[in-house]
């Protein structure tokens, strides 16, 4: 079992709090862009700002960073499914109404 | 029950009668419980299937008025996709076969492995309770589609709450064979050897995995619209009906790949065996099941051309719908690559796999029709589109179903059925197909709408015709049914290795030991190199 390897990594608190200063920021840009006029790309933005923050959640909180190549493909799949669902349904949202 | 030695799995538990079946997280057990599962709600769809035909026997009301036949074609639906066609292919055959193709002892996790046939089990019984309670069986059809799912008196509500946990023992099965198959193969098993069955059943398992949390979610908001009254897909308050069709589809469209995929996957293992031939194209087949789930997600939007989605959508979720028509197109050339040139012998499961060719594409084709923009918009919703999806599900993986039961079954239970009761019982349902469904396609083409209990009167002699079709079709299912179990349970003894095959399932004893195999297998060829497997 290759991930074995890894059980028990434990990252530095530095590391830890840094990772969590950053999701405060962009929360704070979350909160920032719904007051900015962007008509449906302020959507785009929002969603691009919360898959950051998942995404260091997963690598960092998580512990993502420190499994091995499968999991991490296995994983980045089902992100990249879950991105192309939303970005393929904007095809439809962003220009309905239009000729 | 069988003649074999005592040293296999039908007799091997400590306990007996019932607790020995559904609290066993023996793999070849589980799938048993998951075919009889599946195979008795099937006949409970063809039943509903009957009466709706019955109803469209002839224009006006015949047997039922219309609630009736609106909750009778959801139910029918409702229960061939969840109960039925969903869960078999894994749930059955998954569960029976893939293990051993592998050369694994049991799945990767065997107690989950009977966590999802119970999950299956409640997430049934919650559905035909609906049925009874509230204001009575949902008529939304199967899809549930909003603003009516969210108004209508009938107990929506429930049975989405049963589709939602049917949904968790789906995505349950997924990890389980994902994890085996990365997992469990037995020594030499390379991805190269692994047979297309267990190639499909990989695909499937992503698929499962990867979509079905979006019918989850689905549900869960019609459920909160009804309960709670949130408005997302109320326009008055600033929802969007249309999201909900996309949510739906981007769960429902991948998940007919759920239905089809494994039984490409059983018709690729099938053909070469009765062919004699190595099969062709091994690696693109492969290949393409993988294509067919990745290129089959992005396609949803074809079910929506006339919904009022934008232009652009149209064109693009039109131009990637063409796209799954080339490694759907890549299998079917190379099974009839396959056959050419092969020593072909007819039995009962080639047969099978043999209509499931021309049915599937058949239903593949029309499938074009539908996914292009332009000719979709006069077909929509109309007696077309329920043929093409009858020819794909039902002449696909409904027959790929029966030609998996004909091949494998007799390993399971050491006894066979009578080939000529069988090719029987295959020639009067395959007529009584076509008949009953060629003639919904031209209905539908002259303009019939689906859905409707009644219909114009210049429809009247097609849907006769199609009515007697279904009467054909189900005479031949009754007699395949009885020979095949009757065979099963009374028939001549199966050992060894009668049809030829060179997959590992072949090379154990029938029926097989409790742990698979007697000793660990080392794969040294091919799942299709027939050298050595004892049929001329
Ligand atoms: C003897 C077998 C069967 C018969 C006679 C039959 C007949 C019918 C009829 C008459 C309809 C309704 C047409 C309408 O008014 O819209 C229908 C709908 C449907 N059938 Fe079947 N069918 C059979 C088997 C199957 C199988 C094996 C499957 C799937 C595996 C299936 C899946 C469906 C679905 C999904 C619908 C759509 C329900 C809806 O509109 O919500 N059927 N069938």
């Amino acid at each position: 079992m290759p991930s074995d390897t890894t059980a028990g990594h434990i990252a530095s608190y530095g590391k830890l709090t840094a990772v969590w200063l950053c999701l405060l920021i962009l929360t704070g840009l979350t909160v920032l862009i719904t007051r900015m006029d962007l008509g449906g790309y302020k959507v785009v933005g929002a969603l691009t700002i919360a898959c950051t923050k998942a995404g260091l959640v997963i690598a960092f909180f998580m512990h993502m960073r420190y499994e091995g190549r499968l999991l991490r493909g296995l994983l980045f799949l089902a992100l990249i499914t879950l991105a192309l669902y939303m970005g393929l349904t904007f095809v439809d949202v962003l220009y309905r109404g239009l000729p | 029950m069988t003649t074999a030695p005592p040293d296999n799995f039908w007799n091997d538990t400590g306990r007996t009668g019932i607790s020995s079946w559904i609290f066993s997280t023996d793999h070849k057990r589980i799938g048993l419980l998951y075919f009889y599962s599946v195979l008795t709600f099937f006949l409970v769809g063809v039943a509903l299937g009957l009466l709706l035909r019955i109803e469209l026997m002839a224009p006006g009301r015949t047997i039922m008025g219309p609630q009736t036949y609106n909750a009778l074609f959801t139910v029918h639906g409702v229960v061939m996709i969840f109960l039925f066609i969903l869960p078999g292919f894994p749930g059955a055959f998954g569960n029976l076969v893939m293990p051993i193709q592998i050369g694994a002892r049991d799945v990767a996790f065997p107690r989950l492995n009977l966590f999802s046939w119970w999950l299956y089990l409640a997430g049934a019984v919650i559905i035909l309770v609906s049925l009874f309670t509230g204001g009575g069986a949902p008529d939304t059809g199967w899809t549930f589609y909003v603003p009516f799912s969210t108004r209508t008196g009938t107990n929506v509500s429930l049975a989405v709450v049963g589709v939602f946990i049917l949904g968790f023992s789906a995505i349950l099965t997924g990890v389980n064979f994902v994890t085996t198959i990365h997992r469990l193969r037995a020594e030499g098993m390379t991805w190269t050897r692994l047979p297309l069955f267990t190639w499909s059943l990989y695909a499937t398992a992503w698929v499962q995995i990867l979509a079905t949390p979006i019918l989850a979610i689905t549900l869960v908001l019609i459920f909160s619209e009804r309960v709670l009254g949130t408005g997302l897909f109320d326009p008055s308050r600033g929802g969007d009906p249309i999201m909900f069709q996309h949510l739906f589809w981007i769960y429902s469209h991948p998940a007919v790949y759920i239905m089809i995929l494994p039984a490409m996957g059983i018709i690729s293992d099938i053909i070469p065996v009765f062919s004699r031939k190595p099969i062709f194209g091994y690696k693109m087949i492969a290949f393409s099941s993988l294509a067919i789930a990745a290129a089959g997600s992005l396609v949803w939007g074809h079910h929506m051309f006339t919904s009022g989605m934008s232009d652009n959508a149209v064109l693009v979720f039109s131009f990637l719908t063409f796209i799954v028509a080339i490694p759907s197109a890549i299998k079917v050339f190379n099974w009839v690559s396959t056959l050419y040139k092969g020593s072909i012998s007819l039995e009962a499961p080639m047969l099978f796999a043999l209509s499931f060719i021309l049915l599937f594409s058949i239903g593949g084709l029309t499938g074009l029709i539908l996914g292009a923009a332009a000719t979709d918009v006069h077909v929509h919703d109309t007696h077309f589109v329920v043929g093409h999806f009858h020819y794909v599900m039902f002449g696909g993986t409904g027959f790929a179903f029966f030609a998996a039961m004909h091949y494998w079954l007799p390993k399971f239970y050491g006894r066979t059925y009578s080939q000529r009761g069988a090719i029987v019982a295959w020639a009067l349902m395959f007529v009584g197909f076509n008949v009953l469904y060629f003639s919904m396609k031209v209905l539908g083409m002259k303009g019939m709408p689906r859905r409707y209990y009644d219909y114009l009167p210049e429809f009247t002699t097609l849907n006769l015709v199609s009515t007697i079709g279904s009467w054909i079709l189900a005479i031949g299912l009754l007699i395949m049914l009885m020979n095949l179990f009757r065979g099963l349970f009374r028939g001549t003894p199966f050992t060894g290795n009668p049809w030829g095959g060179a997959t590992l399932e072949w090379s154990i004893p029938t029926p097989p030991p409790t742990e698979n195999f007697i000793e660990e297998p080392v794969v040294t060829h091919g799942p299709y190199d027939f050298t050595g497997t004892g049929r001329p």
